[in-house]
């Protein structure tokens, strides 16, 4: 058992803290609030008409932007062991992220240019 | 070198005592959390009211400071209401997450220097990951579940809507956001967020240079814009633009449910206020108060602290500022900030300061290399600017 | 001890969440199963010393992926639950007999030095000079260089398939404005 993952138990006391936190604040309100249930109530809330069913759809443009984010996330993964310790890795190192990095604009720039990253 | 790193509190035997220290630490955090929240919410009010010559909130307590504890303590007693069309499970974890999410960001931060408690050494900070900064992007990236599920849940349009576009837009500027704390990891070369205050440590007026707002200017500006962006606070709240939305994916949440998502919101505001003072703007460090003891209380406990808060707090008063005067982003504009202008700085700034990096230690000539690899970066950049189509030569190409 | 204690733990999360995957009826839940199974395979890593992968792990799979997945389905639109007739009657003896096959490779490979590595990683990873994350960014970045570099290819392929896909749907949608 090293020190770090020592680290580790300290922050999952604090979840499990968190946790019971806002269990008590939902348990307090439990206790304390009115309940009169009326059927109206528990429409959903659609500027005062009757809501229409069958919905649930967005647009394919939000499918693009959570592509090229996990694109950058992926990214992300290797850029970050890179530039902690970039001072001992080196020319070589700098180079080939530099290239890693333009091969990835290429992608963003694809859908740029294809305008699929257009709010039109 | 980051083997030496960790809490020295955790790294010895670990009795009763360690335990209790741990509790105590989680306890503190909590009301340090809570309490500021409060706090910003009644100093956002009031500031805001100022800067529209009214008088904002002044009724509970002096000046009305009890104002945000009151509104919270009115929400409990509210009657909930689920609505019929919701899914119920996913409708009462989504808060969970929100809050929770908010909550452990704020463990790796450090709040104070090295202290001594009942005979052990250690950091006034609730944990020192090894990949510290890695885990509050993790954080960051499972918050996003709050949005999106307590939207998806609620069974409606509105909320469904405004989620989906928040967690766009959180999406978005994670990119951006992450790069940007790599401007300073570089430079830093440590994911740990002690080691990261450890180097921007204060030894007279001059350390202020080795805090990381100078040498990472770039990163600081591109950091706070994503941060601001990333937690859906003005000029990017798009998410709750009531013209349009209602009240964004929180719509259908009734009383304490509704108060624990607009509490995860400010959270993650301190947060990442927090996080920029730890990495731009030196953490606690600054001047002791040299006619008491470098070694007393009031030196090792609270100058840090104190420091630490201020700095908090400047950059607090800067988003109620921005609040106050800033018109709403359109979600074009957004989108177009995030991914057409942020992402792409970030990386120039990234590969110049990493140029700077590789350059000192191979006895480059850094005066010629530098604007050379700027001016390449920049020249790239342009050419892409231009070579992108129009808006009129696209549609006809849709058509 | 307490290694133990968290590895089994964490283990039935993994498979409660694995079994929620595929029982679900609704999507979105199968998808909220799968987050509980990818994070507590970051508990794993942990436990190994593995303190970037661990990240790694709920940064990119935890929450980039499983997004992406959120929003196909909000995108499809598939609002309840999913209807269960099979469009491709093959899938399920086929699905069937490759899940046995996979499983049975796994009995056959778990005693196996050669598939699974050494026993534990970690006295690799925490001996020697420098820390754990830097010992992994040198082998990526010496060892590993080209595998690393070929990623940034198969991300920018798997982009450009993306962006193709949605603009034909755009087009289809633009081309239904133009006919009214």
């Amino acid at each position: 058992m090293t020190q770090f993952y020592r680290n580790y138990l300290a922050v999952a006391v604090f979840a499990v803290a968190a946790l019971g936190m806002v269990g008590a604040m939902l348990g307090v309100g439990r206790l304390v609030r009115p309940n009169r249930p009326q059927p109206e109530k528990y429409i959903a809330y659609e500027a005062g008409s009757d809501p229409i069913r069958g919905f649930g759809q967005s647009n394919v443009r939000y499918y693009v932007y959570a592509l090229l984010f996990v694109m950058f996330d992926v990214e992300a993964v290797f850029i970050f062991p890179w530039a902690i310790n970039l001072e001992a890795l080196g020319v070589s190192a700098l180079i080939s992220m530099i290239v890693f990095i333009l091969v990835l604009t290429l992608g963003l720039v694809y859908a740029w240019r294809k305008g699929v990253l257009r709010w039109a | 070198m980051m083997l030496g790193a960790g809490d020295p509190l955790l790294s010895g035997k670990i009795d009763l005592t360690v335990v209790l220290i741990v509790i105590g630490k989680t306890v503190a955090v909590f009301a340090f959390l809570l309490v500021a929240v409060m706090l910003y919410i009644w100093f956002m009010r009031k500031v805001i009211a100022d800067m529209a010559s009214r008088v904002g909130p002044d009724t509970a307590g002096p000046w009305g400071i009890l104002q945000s504890l009151a509104d919270g303590i009115k929400l409990f007693f509210k009657e909930q209401s689920v609505p019929d069309s919701a899914d119920r499970r996913v409708f009462f974890l989504a808060p969970y997450i929100s809050l929770m999410t908010a909550f452990l960001a704020f463990s790796i931060i450090p709040i104070g220097g090295q202290v001594s408690i009942a005979g052990h050494q250690t950091y006034l900070q609730l944990a020192d990951l090894p990949i510290g900064i890695l885990f509050l992007l993790a954080m960051s990236g499972l918050g996003l579940y709050g949005v999106m599920l307590a939207g998806w849940s609620s069974g409606s349009k509105y909320p469904l809507l405004g989620s989906v576009r928040a967690s766009a837009q959180m999406l978005s500027y994670e990119a951006a956001f992450g790069l940007a704390i790599v401007g300073v990891l570089v430079q830093a070369g440590t994911l740990s967020t002690r080691a990261i205050v450890d180097k921007q440590a204060w030894t007279g007026v001059g350390s202020l240079g080795t805090w990381y707002v100078i040498p990472a200017f770039v990163a600081f500006v591109i950091f706070l814009i994503s941060a601001i962006a990333e937690t859906n606070h003005p000029p990017f709240d798009l998410v709750e633009a009531e013209q349009e939305l209602v009240g964004g994916f929180h719509t259908e949440y009734t009383g304490i449910r509704f108060a624990i998502f607009y509490l995860a919101e400010f959270m993650n505001l301190i947060t990442m206020s927090a996080i920029a003072v730890t990495l731009f703007l030196g953490g606690p460090a600054g001047p002791s108060l040299g006619f008491l003891s470098a070694t007393g209380a009031v030196n090792t406990w609270l100058m840090p602290v104190f420091w630490f808060v201020a700095k908090v707090m400047v950059l607090l008063f800067g988003t109620v500022w921005l609040r106050a005067s800033l018109p709403r982003l359109r979600y074009d504009q957004l989108m177009d900030l995030g991914w057409k202008w942020l992402i792409e700085l970030a990386f120039i700034w990234v590969m110049v300061s990493g140029v700077i990096i590789v350059g000192r230690n191979e006895g480059w000539n850094l005066i010629a290399v530098v604007p050379l690899s700027l001016l390449g970066g920049l020249g790239i950049l342009g050419v892409l600017r231009a070579s992108m189509p129009n808006r009129s030569e696209l549609v006809e190409e849709i058509l | 001890m307490v290694t133990l204690v968290l590895f089994i733990a964490f283990a039935i999360i993994a498979l409660v969440g694995a079994l929620g995957v595929v029982i679900s009826r609704n999507p979105v839940h199968s998808a909220l199963w799968l987050v509980a199974t990818l994070l507590s395979m970051a508990g794993f890593f942990i436990l190994e010393g593995a303190y970037l992968v661990s990240a790694v792990q709920v940064i990119v799979y935890a929450s980039a992926i499983v997004v992406l997945f959120l929003f196909v389905i909000m995108l499809l639109g598939v609002d309840r639950e999913e209807s269960l007739t099979d469009p491709l009657k093959v899938q399920r003896p086929v699905a069937l007999m490759l899940g046995l096959v996979v499983f049975a490779l796994l009995i056959g490979l778990m005693g196996n030095h050669w598939a699974t590595g050494a026993q534990s990683a970690t006295a690799a990873l925490e001996s020697g000079d420098g820390g754990n994350v830097e010992r992994v960014a040198r082998e990526i970045f010496t060892t590993y260089l080209w595998p690393f570099e070929l990623t940034s290819a198969l991300l920018v392929v798997a982009v450009v398939g993306g962006v193709a896909l949605a603009r034909r749907s755009r087009r289809a949608e633009a081309a239904s404005e133009v006919a009214q």
